[in-house]
């Protein structure tokens, strides 16, 4: 019997990569982002115009989800009423952990042009977001950054959620 | 009897545990079929509904009411935010309620590219539609299709005026500027595109579709006398077999002179408003290909002349005194127009939009109405959905082409 010396580590040796554990749960977490279609207003329509012919996002990785169980981000995207405001909140205490927020608009992050009595001036006062992606509304390719934005903030986490403390999530 | 709390929200007391074998359900206002945020409380019967209660409100962020505390200018870019797939609509619209309350006209060219840009929104709207309607029923991939025409009429807009979406392609006494160069050229070319694409690919995909016909053939039905009387208008009205259409009974702007049909049909169902809305995409091609010798015949003037108004060309307040005085009261003070209220209808890609503005010669509106042609057809949902199957109720809905920015407003 032949006696074969092989180098697990080096490139030429078997097929093996060593990872973390870390690394290994953000790679798959930050490769199949699955946004909750959230839309509320015009932003809507710039979102469904990414996941549509010209911009793709499905070869990203994301695959827009109608129901918040089967997601991991939600994309809020047009402006929150206080009417609707209960709801967003709910469906973000539906959604499954790991989950992250992004924030569309304008309106979503501070109101934007809407200083009315009807608006949340900034979904942050009901959900905690993690992107905030400024625009009125915000190109498909501006949600695109955001979205690798986000799977680069991903895989700087720990794989434990619990390890993640707000400090360590933000972005520099 | 809920006890609301900061936990609980008050959920208006919906009694979804019914004695009398009925069942409430609750649709909306996050449903990817809701049109926007359409919250619906429906009682079935088995799956037959008994009651359909629309709940609107979800996205009332006080349009109407922020017009009160801005300048007539001001205010132009919010009405973006109205119907969102189809802007310059909007932008028209107010343009044309306050150029009659000041009683100016736009000159030629701008009304030439209005209409082409007015014509172009028609177009991205109606494909929006046909992407969004056929989503609802199930035919994901007419979407993708929908959505490349609809991306190189965005481009068109996007050279234009350089959004894509919210556009405030137009100003108060005309037009912001002129056409880029070789733009006509890429807009017959796409013209062309759609001409094509509308026979073979839309007509091929859906019109004879089996699955397609027998989800749409008899479904929400609106005989004529309902529809008047709920106050539908566009092509909700026209699915039913009334031939109305505010671009031929009150022409504005370059209508009047353009030759063109307005398609009526008498199926009274989801199908004939498809079928509607594809012969309607035709005709607005039909029109943008004979606006390209207008423009090329008209004057480069851009905006009115109305000093009192409307800022003077940027030649005359560099070197005239006077007119940058009126300049400097316009853009500080912004623009009074006479007292008087207006009413003025135009024919949105979803039906009649108008905007009733009064005016005490403030700076401000005292106040204005934007009438919206969705807000009735969603009311007309609590008539129509009576009867149906709970499995149409999302055709139904996706048939009547509602958009929430310009029914709460």
């Amino acid at each position: 019997m032949a006696q074969h010396q092989v180098n697990y580590a080096s490139a030429a040796g078997l097929p093996i990569a060593l990872t973390s554990v870390d690394k290994l749960v953000n790679w798959g977490r930050s490769n199949s982002l699955w946004p909750l279609t959230y839309g509320l207003a015009c932003c809507a329509i710039e979102m469904m115009a990414s996941g549509a012919s010209r911009y793709d996002f499905d070869r990203m990785g994301t695959i827009f989800r109608a129901s918040p169980r089967q997601a991991d981000v939600m994309i809020l995207a047009g402006t929150l009423s206080k009417k609707h405001s209960e709801f967003a909140r709910r469906l973000y205490d539906q959604m499954t952990e790991p989950k992250w927020v992004i924030s569309m608009g304008s309106c979503a992050n501070t109101g934007g042009m809407f200083n009315t009595y009807a608006t949340v001036q900034g979904v942050d006062r009901i959900i905690p977001v993690d992107i905030y992606l400024p625009g009125c509304a915000p190109r498909p390719e501006t949600l695109q950054y955001a979205l690798m934005m986000l799977q680069k903030k991903i895989r700087r986490e720990s794989a434990n959620m619990n390890n993640n403390t707000k400090q360590n999530l933000r972005l520099v | 009897m809920q006890q609301p709390n900061k936990l609980t929200p008050f959920f208006e007391n919906l009694n979804f545990e019914r004695d009398d074998n009925t069942m409430v359900i609750n649709f909306g206002p996050q449903h990817p079929s809701a049109h926007g945020q359409l919250r619906l409380v429906l009682e079935l019967d088995g799956e037959q509904v008994v009651k359909a209660y629309p709940d609107i409100g979800y996205l009332h962020r006080g349009i109407e009411k922020m017009a009160e505390n801005m300048t007539y200018n001001e205010f132009l870019p919010t009405t973006d935010r109205l119907d969102y797939i189809a802007s310059t609509s909007n932008n028209y619209a107010y343009a044309l309620a306050v150029e009659k309350l000041l009683g100016i006209e736009a000159p030629r060219r701008a009304q030439v590219i209005r209409t082409m840009l007015l014509e172009l929104n028609r177009v991205i709207s109606h494909l929006f539609f046909i992407a969004t309607h056929a989503l609802d029923v199930g035919a994901m991939s007419v979407f993708l299709y929908a959505f490349r025409e609809r991306e190189y009429a965005m481009d068109l807009m996007e050279e234009y005026c350089g959004a894509r979406l919210t556009h405030s392609s137009v100003r108060i006494g005309g037009v912001p500027l002129d056409l880029p160069k070789d733009w006509i050229i890429n807009m017959i070319s796409f013209c062309d595109k759609v001409d094509h694409e509308l026979e073979h690919t839309y007509n091929a995909l859906l019109q004879e579709n089996r699955i397609w016909k027998m989800r749409l053939e008899d479904v929400g039905v609106i005989s004529a006398e309902d529809a008047l009387s709920w106050g539908c208008t566009g092509p909700m009205l026209r699915g039913s077999g009334v031939n109305w259409d505010i671009r031929k009974e009150e022409p504005y702007e370059l209508y009047g002179e353009l030759d063109f049909d307005i398609p009526v049909s008498n199926r009274c169902d989801s199908y004939g408003r498809y079928r509607l809305y594809m012969e309607e995409m035709k005709q607005s091609t039909r029109i943008l290909r004979q606006l390209v010798p207008m423009y090329k015949e008209s004057d480069p003037q851009l905006m009115a002349h109305a000093p009192q108004y409307i800022s003077a060309p940027k030649e005359e307040i560099m070197t005239q005194n006077y007119a940058l005085m009126q300049h400097f009261v316009l853009v500080t003070q912004g623009m009074r127009p006479p007292k008087g209220e207006v009413y003025v209808p135009t024919e949105s890609p979803k039906g009649e939009l108008g905007f009733y503005i009064k005016s005490e010669g403030e700076p401000y509106a005292y106040r204005l109405k934007c009438r919206a042609p969705s807000f009735f057809h969603t009311g007309l949902l609590q008539e129509i959905l009576v009867g149906t199957y709970i499995a149409d109720v999302v055709t139904i809905i996706g048939s009547t082409n509602i958009v929430f920015g310009e029914v709460d407003r």
